[in-house]
């Protein structure tokens, strides 16, 4: 039985999509194995083992990690805040949000570095008060990375926090729940999938992160060196097999754990009855 | 748990929503907020839950000033217009909420949870629905299940707010009656806001008239509607017929036989099946004609014109049973002799 339908044009649209993700992920992508196909195995295994490169992977990775889930923390609390009170500058605030994914990644970067240095503002004054070191560390990573990531998820949990109904909150409370536990269990779980999300976003941008990161990392081998770097570093050198291989690894590592994240969204959706 | 409301305003900005309101409502009563849409009804049901704080005035549950309580501290149950069910919960873990999140000290164990959640599912007899989310249950079947979620903590008053606006007529009629015979059952003081009369009239047993934020009676169904406090509330419950005296409705009254130094007021409301008619000649002198009927199934609707009133209301409806009308043999165009039985007077 042919269905019938309001919008037609499934085929053409269908067709379309196909298209494109051959010519704009899918070729590009395979190209990139096929360049890597060049080396056998053991040549494969000995650059992506090399001591060096294993570290620049925990750098990316770990600091990644770390900093999605704090970008996930602070842009679920910027989304709260946008989203449930009323105040002036609100507009701007909105705004701000943004800047980072417009502008250009090395001018964030260089500003990131500039402050963060020893003798920049706040590089001295953690310095001097905590003893703490954030450019040329792996931390100074993590900053830069969360400031490239809280967008992602504001604007991802954003739209979920306006939707939530809040009769639920009052259902909750009169049933003698106190703010915590409404939080806890009936806000959260609603917003879980959507924080999730934005912070695989964050995660994924972050790991692929070049510009904004270079300035601040110092990029020290084995301590503060991202894998993009040593990336750009082998092409420099004409080194074009070693660097499809980094990447062809960073390329299949990004996919599983993106893939994990999904069935991670999955498995919230199902637990919370949204299919 | 009896509750006395006294001197109750609220604003929302400029916008009066309840103004000086004092109520009381004793122990075990079903009773009905009616009025139209923005007559503060929702705003004093979400006031005596505690969802709402009142700027002025005191909320009192069984003599306990209980103003400034949290609404998770009143012992209220609230079911809300549009259910309000958390949609992350399959249908048990819904109604098992409210004994879940309790004081570790008072929590019962989650054996006796399941059995308290089954049974009450029972109660609203959708036990078979437990392992459902709500999104997968229809407008009704999630109504009783919000209704069950609020009684599994045992409250002393049971608010609901338009607990049937959302439902389809027929859906609506079935809880109308099965809301009643649950409250026969369990004796728990409740409180509905509804816009609807004829629901307020079928379901409480005491019904209290909202308008402009202020109350206009209260009283039992039949109390308000036989002896309405003025104006508003005759015209607000029931059909009522309006006869303006300053303007020239009077005529109607003289065509049914009363006089003007008879009335009590300058406005009369006269319900439909207080007037009745007698079949006149054509060649009698009564101004008044049925000008057309319609079938409303155990009753008819009958249009009389009068031909004496000029301006005003020419128009007046009555109504009768079925076989009285039947009786008469009636035809449109027939002259006919009013008799009103009983006027609601107001000035």
């Amino acid at each position: 039985m042919k269905q019938s339908r309001i919008m037609p044009g499934f085929k053409p649209a269908l067709s379309f999509t196909l298209v494109y993700l051959v010519l704009i992920v899918l070729i590009p992508l395979s190209t990139l194995v096929f360049k890597s196909l060049q080396l056998n195995f053991d040549d494969y295994l000995a650059i992506i083992t090399n001591e060096r490169i294993i570290a620049s992977f925990r750098v990316s990775f770990v600091t990644s990690f770390i900093a999605s889930i704090v970008a996930g923390v602070f842009g679920f609390i910027i989304a709260w805040v946008l989203v449930r009170y009323s105040f002036s500058g609100k507009r701007l605030l909105d705004a701000v949000i943004d800047l980072p994914f417009a502008l250009p990644t090395a001018v964030a970067g260089v500003v990131l570095a500039t402050i963060y240095q020893p003798s920049g503002f706040l590089g001295r004054w953690l310095m001097d008060n905590f003893g703490v070191k954030v450019a040329y560390t792996p931390l100074g990573i993590v900053v830069a990375l969360i400031f490239i990531g809280i967008p992602f998820v504001v604007r991802t949990v954003e739209p979920v926090l306006q939707e939530f109904d809040t009769t639920m909150e009052e259902a909750a409370s009169s049933l003698g729940a106190s703010r915590l536990v409404i939080f806890n269990k009936v806000i959260f779980p609603n917003i879980f999938p959507a924080l999730l999300t934005g912070i695989s976003l964050a995660f994924a941008r972050g790991v692929g992160e070049y510009g904004s990161v270079i300035f601040i990392a110092g990029n020290l081998p084995y301590i503060s060196e991202i894998v993009p770097l040593l990336i750009i570093t082998k092409l420099e050198q004409y080194d074009y097999a070693g660097a499809t291989a980094i990447a062809l690894t960073m390329l299949v590592i990004s996919f599983v754990l993106l893939l994990l994240i999904n069935l991670l969204q999955l498995w919230a959706r199902r637990r919370s009855g949204q299919n | 748990m009896s509750i006395l409301l006294s001197n109750i305003s609220k604003n929302f900005g400029q916008f009066a929503a309840l103004h000086n309101v004092n109520l009381e409502i004793p122990e075990g009563e079903l009773v009905a907020l009616l009025g139209p849409s923005g007559c503060g009804k929702t705003t004093l049901l979400r006031i005596i839950a505690g969802l709402e704080a009142p700027d002025e005035g005191q909320v009192l549950l069984n003599g306990e000033d209980k103003t400034a309580e949290h609404v998770s501290h009143r012992g209220i149950g609230f079911v809300f217009q549009h259910y309000a069910l958390f949609r992350h919960m399959t249908v048990f873990d819904n109604v098992a909420f409210g004994l879940r999140v309790k004081p570790k000290k008072e929590r019962p164990s989650e054996a006796v949870i399941a059995k308290k959640v089954q049974s009450l599912l029972e109660l609203v007899q959708l036990g078979w629905l437990a392992d459902r989310f709500p999104d997968q249950l229809s407008g009704g079947q999630r109504q009783r299940i919000a209704l069950a979620r609020a009684l599994a903590v045992e409250p002393n008053v049971l608010l609901l707010d338009e607990p049937f606006g959302a439902l389809d007529a027929s859906v609506r009629k079935d809880l109308r009656q099965w809301l009643r015979n649950l409250h026969q059952e369990l004796h728990v003081t409740s409180i509905f806001v509804t816009h609807d009369q004829e629901e307020a009239m079928e379901v409480a047993s005491q019904v209290v008239v909202l308008n402009q934020g202020q109350i206009e009676q209260q009283g039992a169904p039949a109390e308000i509607y036989d002896h309405p406090a003025n104006a508003f509330v005759s015209k607000f419950i029931g059909q009522t017929n309006i006869l303006n005296l300053e303007q020239n409705d009077m005529a109607w009254l003289v065509s049914a036989g009363i006089s003007a130094d008879n009335r009590h007021g300058a406005v009369a409301h006269i319900r439909p099946h207080n007037i009745d008619l007698e079949k006149a000649s054509m060649s009698s002198d009564s101004p008044i004609l049925l000008k057309d009927w319609q079938h409303l199934g155990a009753t008819i609707r009958i249009e009389l014109f009068n031909s004496q009133v000029k301006g005003g209301n020419s128009s007046l409806f009555a109504e009768m049973p079925n076989e009285r009308f039947k009786q008469l043999n009636l035809n449109r165009g027939d002259k006919v002799v009013v008799n009103i039985k009983q006027a609601h007077w107001f000035n």
